[in-house]
């Protein structure tokens, strides 16, 4: 197992964002994390890469225990993600964004190593042509394929990956779940949380359904969209329910 | 183990590659070139008055340089750095009064010294963000003179006097002043280095990431800490050696003049006006604010005029050039971004 998440919990005040969630991913597999908004799926990624600290429970990355360690250490040990919100250092180039990823990731890299894992990265994500591109000039598309491009120069072990593909138009889709493969197909365990259901049910191995910061349901793609209560869940919402079933 | 080593192999060749590298650019030489000027150009002439002006020029230099460390390339507004400067002349002038050190061994333990210090409270200032570490700076300042006020070995209130007999072992008042000079040229030269060393390396990269995005920085694995506590305590090595050769140059010190808030907020503007995060701009910003600055000083209309200038420039710059004057430079000739840095 390369995460094993066991009973962890987060409140805010009086909000329960995440509650007694246990939780484990197998090597090199894709698991899409769904849910309604507001069910906990950000909180669990901020859990696990170390911004919150969980109230109680034990979080375990690759056989070390990082519950309440601070984000780099949880970058240096292997884990890279992207943000719902994209997070560009706005002065700084797309090569010199993805060798920050590069230097302080997993690898540790000395620059003059850097710049290559950077480039490498970089042409992974399709941005090739853009590395000498300031990240504030960057379309919304590209500044989401930056934040893939500087986790994966990283290295990592585990990618973390928060609505990559919110925001993008159908081509651009397109592209982002053919990298999405890609990186899969270089070893990288990704979790995924993702509102486009055909996308993230298509990519996932497995599915986990968070609702009210529980875990509701998890399985494979087509028999956690057939789960009753899931349905019920998105019922709220019902055009996702129909998209659901659609894609099922 | 042998992770350890190989560890330590990769650092050593790293640092050798570096350093070779750092050679075979221009920059190096254009500071070797700077540091000459300097040096030599009161020097031949034995031109006193011109001395006394680039030795002034050279505390500017160094103060802003270091600040930039802070404010330039981490994004964090420093008021404090006055303190690094006045630190380092007490501890200099206290050792070499009171304690007989030698000049030399007195402006090391000031440096290592102030650094120390500055590493501790770095820890505990830094977790503190914006304006928040900004107002902590000031409360620093303040504090610190407090206790130069009050710390009775240092002579309270009225600060400390030196004989002009410490002059003696440098081969009397004169040539010891062209000692100190040459010393004050030495601490800028190492701080335009260090300025640009960092900015180059790996170090300064992370710095620079948290300056951009702090969260994000220590999301992608930049010991966020660690590197704002290291700048930190760097950016105050060479101001307070710098303040150590200043007061003594002066033979005195109180407190009212070493933890004086109007240098910090200087050394503020010089960084805004050659644009903070650059190496060239900063000094360059330095060296014209000194020369303005004398010349206000010296013309009977403006003096004592001259940190209105000062204000109505900085107003200027954040209002119509934020990234001042080399990043203006810079946005209009990109290529020159290759040769300076």
């Amino acid at each position: 197992m390369i995460l094993e998440l066991d009973r962890v919990s987060k409140r805010f005040g009086g909000l329960q964002a995440v509650r007694d969630l246990s939780l484990a991913m197998r090597e090199g597999e894709i698991l899409g994390l769904i849910g309604p908004n507001g069910a906990g799926k950000s909180t669990l990624f901020n859990l696990i890469n170390g911004v919150f600290a969980p109230n109680s429970g034990r979080i375990v990355f690759n056989g070390i225990d990082i519950t309440g360690a601070p984000p780099y250490l949880v970058a240096r040990h292997g884990l890279a993600r992207t943000h719902q919100i994209v997070q560009p250092l706005t002065n700084m180039t797309v090569l010199e964004n993805c060798t920050v990823g590069a230097c302080f990731g997993r690898q540790n890299l000395p620059l003059s190593r850097a710049h290559r894992a950077a480039r490498e990265a970089i042409a992974v994500a399709g941005l090739d042509d853009r590395s000498e591109t300031l990240a504030l000039q960057l379309t919304i598309a590209g500044k989401k394929r930056l934040e893939l491009a500087r986790a994966l120069a990283a290295q990592p072990k585990l990618l973390l990956l928060d609505e990559v593909l919110a925001g993008l138009n159908p081509a651009e889709v397109e592209h982002m779940i053919g990298v999405i493969r890609r990186i899969r197909e270089r070893g990288v365990t990704i979790l995924i949380i993702e509102h486009l259901m055909q996308a993230i049910m298509s990519l996932s191995d497995r599915i986990v359904v968070l609702n009210f910061g529980e875990k509701l349901a998890e399985g494979a793609p087509a028999e956690v969209a057939r789960h009753p209560q899931v349905i019920e869940a998105y019922l709220g919402d019902p055009k996702l329910a129909a998209e659901l079933e659609g894609s099922a | 183990m042998t992770f350890a080593s190989g560890d330590r192999d990769t650092v050593g060749s790293e640092c050798q590659i570096r350093a070779t590298r750092m050679l075979r650019r221009p920059f190096f030489w254009i500071i070797a070139l700077v540091i000459a000027v300097f040096a030599l150009a009161p020097a031949i002439g034995g031109d006193v008055e011109l001395r006394e002006s680039l030795a002034l020029a050279c505390v500017y230099i160094t103060l802003a340089s270091n600040l930039n460390l802070m404010l330039g390339y981490a994004g964090y507004i420093n008021f404090g750095s006055i303190v690094f400067f006045g630190l380092g002349g007490y501890i200099c002038i206290w050792l070499v009064d009171a304690h007989g050190w030698s000049l030399a061994l007195s402006l090391l333990a000031a440096g290592i010294g102030v650094s120390a210090l500055s590493l501790v409270f770095g820890f505990g200032i830094l977790r503190l963000r914006g304006p928040f570490f900004a107002l902590a700076t000031i409360g620093i300042v303040e504090g610190v003179q407090a206790f130069a006020e009050n710390f009775a070995p240092w002579g309270g209130s009225s600060g400390i006097y030196i004989s002009p007999q410490v002059f003696q072992p440098l081969g009397g008042a004169a040539q010891a002043l062209w000692l100190i000079y040459f010393m004050l040229v030495a601490a800028m030269g190492a701080s335009l280095y260090l300025s640009y060393a960092i900015k180059t390396s790996k170090f300064g990269l992370g710095l620079i990431a948290i300056g951009q995005n702090e969260d994000a920085a220590a999301i992608m694995g930049v010991p966020t800490p660690r590197y704002k506590a290291l700048a930190y305590s760097a950016s105050a090595f060479l101001p307070a050696i710098a303040g150590g050769l200043y007061f003594f140059k002066g033979a005195f010190i109180q407190p009212s003049d070493a933890f004086d808030l109007t240098l910090s907020t200087e050394a503020i503007v010089i960084c805004m006006l050659g644009g903070q995060g650059t190496v060239t701009g900063v000094a360059l910003g330095a060296y014209l604010y000194e020369e303005l600055r004398g010349y206000l000083l010296t013309t009977a209309a403006f003096s004592n005029f001259q940190l209105v200038i000062a204000g109505a420039l900085l107003l200027v710059i954040v209002l119509f050039f934020p990234s001042g004057l080399m990043g203006f430079v810079y946005s209009r000739f990109p290529k020159l971004k290759r040769v300076l840095e």
